[in-house]
């Protein structure tokens, strides 16, 4: 099993492994995967070899080695790849190649890490749960019975199916966080503008960002090194140094960090006890660890939910207009007589269910008359939301709360109603609406053995001390060393 | 029967593309004619997980361009998404700027066409960027609709700015737009080619008529498709006087019919309702999330403007007093631009004469640069050669028809005067030499040496002729003195 980023390093660094002999690995453990869990939109196994051997031949030559080299690494299907489809889990992409890298794309490819293919998520991002793919659904490695969550649903049972030790997700309102909980991985969301969205197809522009998944915060520190900077493409990428993020891992001494607990939001309605339950136990081993817990609340929560379901809409319903059948994507055949029926048929055709609702919910929302009551109204709170966050980070340095209201739920459960798949973004979309990072990390199981996640939050550019209390606390725990029974 | 007093009400939308090298949020080249979608990338194609970046000398074009207008440079800007669908739109929709343009509140002082004395000052309301679309060609032959995009076109910045509608007449809406392409042109903002479709007027056109003290509006029409500012004067005078005929045997109002679109037809003279959507279009505007904001400081404004430099106006009286030339001909060299009126001025400088500078600008380097298709910035020929050229014409060193020749040679080739003349195989020819030539000539023709001592001498004018046939070195001036010396003292 190819667990640990670290691990794969060391291997080669010994002289114990080839980055060939790797990629193998990792592409045998696909291949044994993936009938059960679908984790993977797409498996390149020429491509992967190839890069590994580029990695060997780069080693044996003497040449210097990139940060991620000979590591195995999957791409929700969400990022742009020139040699490798790019569908978003939409029959309206079906085999659509870009001409293009992402920047992150190219990034990995620099550092010498070996794609070995695209995961599965919920059509063009939209989803909790990976039921609403195209290309099937995605199981949970822990409960095959069980959604891996979404959307990158994919990219959490990739790594938690021990197939990779690294992937790539984003996160619009915890698309990364909550599947990382449902699959006991640790989920990155960082700041918004920390990583380019340059070749990440958008959902909603001023929400998505890119982050890593990995058993452990110490691997989401590696990936972060390499993935995140300023890029002149990305007009909405913040132009600040980045810190070696792997530093922030190496003490475990909290003392002196005063962590706010949304202590207020354990109470909602919904929230399974086993999840309490979790959190409590999380404010237990961080004082432990020597950080000062004090209570917080955030205000305007109860109106994350409604704001994010107005704003991410109405970007979604402009975002996807491209998709008209004009250039590439899915087309209507012959029986689109003029190019009004050439579009309805091409849409209604390529979109799935929850993306036509939220096509409709967004072009609503922004209409004339209407804008106002909703878009307009969703910015101004969205400005409340923020103002809350800065508030609470002007007394504590952390924020310590659960990431879903329950551990993974069975598949079909929500699917066919929208609003209950909606509250699973009741702990994740703050900090989307804030730009805040996040970050969610294994904090235990319940009793039917399904992980649980526990989440922080921190300022504005302040991965490393999500990164540093994230590792002091898998110091101090082994939810992140646990594996799914295969 | 006797037409009621009528107010003509007219307001201008034009359409300016701006003249960057590249195009508003991306690398490609905005060069025109191209071959189709040869320049276009992931950005103005709106593929998948592209991003727009701002082009800055956009910015700075813009701000150019609303100063020169008289507009005022709000400090903070902003982008938004206009949303609809059409294939040579490939993202669905439009980056444009609707509630915070980038250029605010200015006006056009234009001459008032019905009294030469007095001027009219024309309302600009707003002046707001944004990216054009590609363009569709429908090929309907052989009953197949079917159309073709080219996206080139796609992301070439361009600058609307709208006027109030504080226009009366036809001949006030040409000023307006006569001075407007005068002041970008200048200015280096846009070149104005409405052929090319650089510049792009729409008008919006209705009557207040005056019934018996009751002003009636008639419906608003926004008249489209005018590719030339004669066409846009021949429609606003049909739509008034359609306008009118509607009203009498309809009496259709603003009240009762709102605004309508209109198309012009060159062919036919006439305007005719374009199809119309059941619904008012909804857009949808909202702040673009792929772009920040801008912030424009006043320093940044005070920059450029101090960067404008004299208006056309001040330019045009300028080249008059100091080069002595008409204000026709100083018309038209401004009217060219700025980079015009550069190569002009040092042209005039270096060669001391600005008529003939003038004159040949007008006729020998605007038609190579027609012919060649290139602006003044890139011409082959430089102000300092040109200015060489006319110096030799002056002293006599070359004809006017050699210079031309040496002319088109350094437009065509490049390269230096010398090596022109050289490869033209001009040489001065020696006196003695043209004395043997005319002697022959002479003998040749005695009726014009008669014709000469009857007292005729313009009867020389035919050895002229006949002299450069045999020597293209001749000089005409020098064989006309040769002529009349030897005649005189046969």
């Amino acid at each position: 099993m190819l667990d640990s980023a670290l691990e794969v390093l060391r291997l080669q660094a010994a002289g114990e492994a080839s980055a060939v002999e790797i990629a193998e690995r990792a592409l045998d453990a696909i291949e044994a995967s993936q009938s059960t869990h679908n984790a993977y939109t797409h498996v390149d196994r020429d491509a992967a070899l190839a890069a590994a051997q580029a990695v060997d031949a780069k080693r044996a030559s003497g040449q210097p080695l990139g940060a991620l080299a000979g590591v195995p690494i999957a791409v929700k299907d969400v990022l742009c790849t020139s040699d490798m489809p790019t569908t978003c889990s939409s029959e309206m992409l079906r085999g659509f190649r870009p001409p293009y890298d992402a920047t992150v794309v190219e990034k990995l490819r620099a550092a010498d890490a070996v794609i070995v293919g695209k995961t599965n998520m919920d059509e063009f991002a939209m989803g909790a749960s990976t039921e609403t793919s195209a290309f099937g659904i995605t199981k949970n490695p822990w409960d095959t019975s069980r959604t891996p969550g979404g959307s990158s649903g994919g990219a959490a049972a990739a790594v938690a199916a021990g197939t990779v030790p690294l992937s790539l997700g984003t996160d619009t309102g915890g698309s990364i966080r909550q599947p990382a909980a449902f699959c006991g991985v640790t989920g990155l969301k960082p700041t918004y503008g920390r990583v380019s969205r340059y070749g990440l197809v958008a959902f909603a522009s001023s929400l998505d960002q890119i982050g890593p998944m990995a058993w452990s915060a110490d691997e989401c520190a590696l990936l972060m090194n390499v993935i995140a900077g300023f890029e002149p493409r990305d007009s909405t990428s913040l132009d600040q140094a980045v810190p070696d993020f792997t530093l922030a891992t190496e003490s475990n001494d909290l003392r002196g960090m005063r962590i706010g607990v949304l202590r207020e939001s354990l109470q909602a309605e919904g929230i399974d006890e086993s999840i309490r339950t979790a959190v409590a136990h999380a404010i237990g081993v961080f004082a432990e660890l020597g950080a000062e817990i004090v209570d917080v609340d955030l205000p305007h929560r109860e109106y994350w939910v409604p704001t994010y379901y107005v704003i991410a809409p109405s970007e979604a319903s402009s975002n996807l207009s491209r998709y008209d059948g004009a250039h590439y994507g899915h087309r209507a055949g012959e029986e689109a007589k003029d190019l009004v029926s050439m579009y309805c048929r091409s849409r209604a055709e390529g979109f799935g269910a929850e993306v036509k609702r939220r096509i409709m919910i967004g072009t609503y929302a922004l209409s004339e008359g209407y804008a106002d009551e909703y878009y307009n109204k969703a910015l101004k709170v969205r400005r409340l939301i923020r103002g809350d966050y800065d508030a609470a980070f002007s007394q504590v340095d952390l924020l310590l709360g659960p990431v879903t209201p329950t551990p993974a739920f069975p598949l079909g459960d929500k699917i066919d109603d929208p609003i209950q798949m909606y509250l699973c973004d009741l702990f994740t979309v703050g900090a989307n609406l804030a730009g805040v990072p996040a970050i969610s990390l294994p904090g235990g199981f319940d009793p039917a053995g399904l992980p649980i996640g526990i989440q922080l939050q921190a300022p504005t550019l302040e991965e490393s001390r999500l990164l540093f209390a994230a590792s002091a606390f898998q110091s101090a725990t082994d939810y992140h060393t646990q594996r799914p029974n295969q | 029967m006797s037409q009621l007093p009528t107010t003509t009400i007219i307001g201008l939308e034009v359409h300016v593309q701006l003249k960057t090298a590249t195009k508003l949020f991306c690398g490609c080249s905005t060069k025109f004619g191209s071959p189709p979608n040869t320049q276009v990338c992931p950005v103005c194609l709106g593929l998948p997980g592209a991003l727009p970046v701002i082009n800055e000398h956009a910015i700075e074009l813009a701000i150019r361009a609303g100063l020169a207008i008289n507009c005022d440079i709000p400090p903070l800007t902003k982008w938004d998404r206009k949303q609809y669908f059409y294939p040579d739109l490939p993202k669905g929709y439009q980056i444009s700027q609707f509630d915070l343009p980038i250029c605010a509140d200015g006006c056009l002082e234009i001459a008032d066409p019905a009294d030469d004395d007095s001027t009219r000052k024309i309302g600009i309301t707003r002046a707001h960027l944004e990216e054009d679309a590609g363009k569709s060609m429908h090929d309907e032959a052989a009953g197949r609709a079917d159309s073709r995009i080219d996206l080139n076109r796609c992301g070439t910045p361009l600058l609307e700015i709208v006027s109030e509608p504080d226009l009366r007449t036809a001949e006030e809406a040409l000023a307006y737009l006569t001075k407007l392409k005068e002041m970008m042109t200048h200015l280096g903002v846009s070149d104005c080619e409405m052929q090319e479709g650089s510049l792009r007027v729409d008008a919006n056109v209705n009557l207040h008529i005056d019934k018996h003290g009751e002003r009636i509006a008639t419906p608003i029409v926004e008249v489209k498709n005018m590719n030339s500012f004669r066409n846009v004067v021949a429609a606003l005078h049909f739509e008034v006087d359609r306008q009118y005929a509607e009203w009498e045997e309809t009496g259709n109002t603003i009240e009762t019919h709102g605004k309508r679109t209109f198309g012009w037809n060159d062919v036919k003279g006439v305007t005719y309702p374009q199809r119309e959507k059941e619904e008012s279009a909804d857009y949808r505007y909202f702040p673009c999330p792929d772009l920040l904001p801008i912030r424009i400081p006043s320093e940044r404004v005070e920059e450029i403007r101090a960067s404008l430099g004299e208006t056309p106006e001040e330019t045009r009286e300028r080249l008059q007093s100091q080069y002595g030339i008409k204000a026709y001909d100083a018309d038209v060299i401004v009217s060219q631009g700025r980079g015009m009126v550069q190569y002009y001025d040092a042209v005039a400088m270096a060669c001391g004469d600005g008529k003939r500078a003038s004159s040949w600008i007008q006729q020998d380097v605007m038609r190579s640069l027609k012919e060649q298709g290139g602006d003044i910035e890139s011409f082959g020929v430089t102000a300092e050669q040109l200015a060489q050229l006319l110096s030799k014409v002056s002293s006599g060193e070359l004809t006017n028809d050699r210079a031309r020749d040496v002319f088109k040679h350094l437009s065509e080739n490049g390269g230096g005067i010398d090596e022109a003349i050289k490869a033209l195989g001009i040489e001065a020819v020696d006196d003695s030499e043209m004395e043997t030539l005319v002697k022959e000539l002479l003998a040749a023709n005695p009726k014009v040496v008669d014709d000469v001592k009857n007292g005729n001498q313009k009867a020389v004018g035919s050895l002229i002729g006949q002299a450069r046939s045999k020597n293209p070195n001749a000089n005409p001036q020098i064989i006309r003195e040769i002529a009349l010396r030897l005649i005189e003292n046969a």
